[in-house]
C-alpha cells in the first residue's frame, strides 16, 4: 500500500513524488477536506449558502454558529446523508464526496458523531467497538469472519481509552449519557478514520466528562483531522486553535478564539445576542 | 475458552441446545412415526393420521414464522406479504405434482383441458422435472424477493410504508393468480395430486415421510438461523434494527445486509410451502390473501419476536387454536386473533418467550 504513505506525510507536493490512487485517501498538499462553493436547498431555503473553507491533515478545528447556520447539513453534505445542489466537497485531492455513499464515505476514512448519541442499544460495549472496528464490512466477511488477537487488543485499547473496559459486556443501553457519547467516541476510534465529525461531543456531560473529552480530543488532534460542532464556549476555547464562524450557511469569520471573539459582525449575529 | 478441550460428546451433551436438537430430531424422525404406524389404531397412544398432517401442516408455518421473525425480529422489516413467498413456494411444487397427476391422454391438467389449451404454457417448461422443481421452488420466491427488495430498500421505504407495500404485493399476486388464463388454475388453484416421484401421495408412509421432511426442514433452517444470529451478520442485523445510519456511517451497506437476509427469508419461506402443498393436497390463491401474511406476523409476535425458539411456538400455538377455534365458533376467529395481536403487542412485546423469561425471573 503506496498510497498510505501519502495519508500521513504533510510535507508538501512535489511533482511526480507519487501515484494517484483510486478510493485512497490523498493529502500530500496537506489539506484534509475541502469545501468549495457548496450550495444545499430544501424547498427554497439555502441551507448552505456557497459555503468554502478547507481543513489541514492534523488539524483539530471548531465550527459554531447560531441556530439554523447550517451546521448539521455541512456534517449531512460531508458524510454523503444530503447531495449539494452545486459546489464541491473533496476528501483529500482526489476523493469527490458528492459521488459517494455513506458507506463508502465512512470507510474511505470519515467518522461521524452525531448530536444525540447513537450507539447499538441491545449490543454490549465490547460489541459496539467490534462493529465499528475497521475491516472488511462486507456481507461475507461478517458472516464467517473471526475476531484476531490484534483486533481484540486493538477493541481492548480503545475500551481504556474511553474508560469503558469495566463495563465491555454491558447491553449499551444501559450506559449512562455521558458514557454513551463516549462510547460513540470511541467507534469513531475504531473504524480508525483521518477524519472525524463530532456534532456537539460534550452535550448532555457534566463538567467532569466534558474536561475529559477535552483531554481526549486534544491528544487524538494531530493524529486525527477533527471537526468539531459545538455550542459550548468554554469547551470550544479548551480546544480550539482555530474557529470557524457559520452564520446562513457561509463562512462568517475564521481565526483563532481571540480574533473570532473581537470579530464585530460575530458579535452582532452569535456572541453579542 | 476451556470447553474445547473437553470430549466431543461431552461437550454435545453439556451444550442444551445440541440435547434439544438431538430430542427434535429423535421425537421427528421415530417417535411420531412409530406412534402413528406402529401403534395400534385402538391404543391410546396411537396418533392419528388427521394429528400427523396438523402437526406436519405446524412445522411447515413454523418454518414461515422463523424466516419472518429474522426480517422482523432481527432486522426490523415488518413484511406483510410473506404469505406470498409461501405460495410461490407451493405453487412451484405444486406444478410438478399437477404434472404427474396430468390427464392420461391430453397430458394436460384438468383446468387447461377446460380452458381448451393444448399445450402447457412456458413458464411450466422444466415442471416435469423434480430436480428443476426444487431450484424452482426457493428461486422463484427469491428472485421476486429479490428484485422487490433491491427496489424498496434502495429506495430506503421503510416502516409502516414498507410494510403496506409488501400487503400490495401479495394482494396483487392473489388477483393475477385469481384469473384462469394466469394458468395456475384460477380460484380453484391445483388439487387432485395423485403421486410423487412416481410414489402414491395419499397413503399414511408418504404421509409420515413428508412430515419427517418437514420436520428436518424446519431444524435445519433453526440451525442455520442460530449460525447466522450469532455471526457478526446478525449482530449487523440486529443494529441495523436499532441504529440504521450509525450502521452506515460505520461503512456498511445496508442494502446488501437487508437484501441478503430478505431473500434468504422468502427462500425458506418457498420451501415451507412446498412442504405443505403435499400434506394438504391443495394450493390456491387463498393462501396470498393479506389475511394469512398478517396471520404470520401474528406468530412471530406471539412467540416472540427476535427469539428464534419463541416463533415455532407461537405458530404452532396459533394454529392449534385456530383448528379448535373454527371448528367451535368460526365467525368468532378474525375477532380473536385481532384482540390476540393487540394484546400481545401492548402487554408482551416479547410474547410467549417474554413472558415465560419474566416468569422463571430471569432477566432479558
Amino acid at each position: 500500500m503506496n498510497g498510505q504513505e501519502n495519508m500521513t506525510t504533510d510535507d508538501g507536493y512535489v511533482s511526480g513524488s507519487h501515484l494517484l490512487q483510486p478510493g485512497v485517501l490523498d493529502t500530500s498538499h496537506g489539506v484534509v477536506l475541502y469545501l468549495d462553493d457548496v450550495t444545499v436547498s430544501f424547498d427554497g431555503f439555502r441551507a448552505l449558502n456557497k459555503l468554502s473553507f478547507s481543513v489541514d491533515v492534523g488539524e483539530l478545528r471548531c465550527i459554531i454558529g447560531p441556530n439554523g447556520a447550517g451546521k448539521t447539513t455541512m456534517m449531512d453534505s460531508i458524510t454523503g446523508k444530503t447531495r449539494p445542489d452545486s459546489g464541491s466537497l473533496f476528501f483529500g485531492q482526489t476523493l469527490d464526496l458528492t459521488r459517494m455513499s455513506e458507506a463508502e464515505i465512512a470507510q474511505a476514512g470519515i467518522g461521524r458523531k452525531f448530536q444525540k448519541p447513537t450507539v447499538f442499544e441491545q449490543h454490549t460495549v465490547f460489541e459496539n467497538l467490534e462493529l465499528a472496528l475497521k475491516c472488511d464490512k462486507r456481507i461475507w466477511h461478517s458472516l464467517f469472519g473471526k475476531l484476531t488477537g490484534q483486533q481484540r487488543d486493538a477493541i481492548d485499547e480503545i475500551m481504556n481509552t474511553i474508560v469503558l473496559q469495566e463495563l465491555a459486556n454491558s447491553r449499551a443501553g444501559l450506559l449512562s449519557h455521558g458514557q454513551k457519547q463516549w462510547l460513540e467516541i470511541g467507534m469513531l476510534l475504531a473504524q480508525q478514520p483521518q477524519l472525524l465529525l463530532l456534532d456537539e461531543p460534550v452535550a448532555g456531560m457534566t463538567d467532569h466528562e466534558t474536561e475529559r473529552t477535552a483531554e481526549l480530543l486534544n491528544t487524538l488532534a494531530g493524529k486525527h483531522s477533527i471537526v468539531v460542532v459545538e455550542h459550548d464556549m468554554d469547551f470550544v476555547a479548551s480546544i480550539a486553535r482555530k474557529v470557524t464562524v457559520l452564520h446562513e450557511g457561509s463562512v462568517l469569520a475564521e481565526g483563532d478564539m481571540a480574533t473570532v471573539q473581537s470579530n464585530e459582525q460575530v458579535i452582532e449575529v452569535y456572541l453579542g445576542r | 475458552m476451556h470447553s474445547n478441550y473437553q470430549p466431543f460428546l461431552l461437550r454435545l451433551l453439556g451444550n442444551s441446545r445440541w440435547v434439544g436438537y438431538a430430542v427434535a430430531l429423535t421425537v421427528i424422525c421415530i417417535l411420531i412415526p412409530v406412534l402413528n404406524l406402529a401403534v395400534p389404531e385402538d391404543s391410546a397412544l396411537h396418533l392419528s393420521d388427521y394429528t400427523v398432517s396438523l402437526l406436519g401442516k405446524i412445522l411447515c408455518y413454523a418454518m414461515v414464522a422463523l424466516a419472518m421473525d429474522l426480517v422482523w425480529g432481527y432486522t426490523g422489516i415488518l413484511s406483510l406479504g410473506h404469505g406470498i413467498f409461501f405460495a410461490l413456494g407451493g405453487y412451484a411444487f405444486g406444478m410438478y405434482l399437477m404434472r404427474e397427476a396430468a390427464d392420461a391422454g391430453s397430458q394436460l391438467p384438468n383446468f387447461m383441458v377446460f380452458l381448451d389449451w393444448h399445450e402447457y404454457p412456458w413458464y411450466w417448461a422444466g415442471s416435469d422435472s423434480f430436480i428443476f422443481t426444487l431450484l424452482l421452488v426457493v428461486l422463484a420466491p427469491g428472485l421476486l424477493a429479490f428484485i422487490f427488495g433491491w427496489f424498496a430498500f434502495r429506495s430506503r421505504i421503510k416502516g409502516v410504508y414498507f410494510s403496506i407495500i409488501t400487503q400490495a404485493l401479495t394482494y396483487a399476486f392473489m388477483l393475477l393468480f385469481f384469473r384462469n388464463e394466469t394458468g395456475f388454475g384460477g380460484n380453484n388453484g391445483f388439487t387432485d395430486f395423485k403421486t410423487i416421484l412416481g410414489i402414491p401421495i395419499a397413503t399414511a408412509e408418504t404421509r409420515i415421510v413428508l412430515f419427517a421432511l418437514s420436520g428436518l426442514a424446519l431444524l435445519a433452517m433453526l440451525w442455520m438461523s442460530h449460525r447466522i444470529v450469532e455471526s457478526k451478520f446478525g449482530r449487523v442485523l440486529t443494529a441495523i434494527r436499532d441504529a440504521e445510519s450509525r450502521v452506515m456511517f460505520s461503512g456498511y451497506n445496508p442494502l446488501h445486509y437487508k437484501l441478503a437476509i430478505w431473500t434468504l427469508s422468502a427462500m425458506m419461506c418457498g420451501v415451507a410451502g412446498a412442504l405443505y402443498v403435499p400434506q394438504v393436497g391443495i394450493i390456491n390463491p387463498s393462501e396470498m390473501s393479506p389475511a394469512n401474511s398478517i396471520e404470520i406476523a401474528i406468530w412471530t409476535a406471539v412467540g416472540g419476536r427476535g427469539t428464534l425458539i419463541g416463533p415455532l411456538i407461537g405458530a404452532g400455538a396459533v394454529t392449534a387454536l385456530k383448528s379448535w377455534f373454527t371448528a367451535s365458533f368460526p365467525e368468532y376467529w378474525l375477532y380473536f386473533l385481532g384482540g390476540l395481536f393487540i394484546v400481545v403487542t401492548l402487554y408482551m412485546p416479547q410474547g410467549v418467550m417474554g413472558l415465560g423469561k419474566k416468569l422463571l425471573g430471569k432477566k432479558s
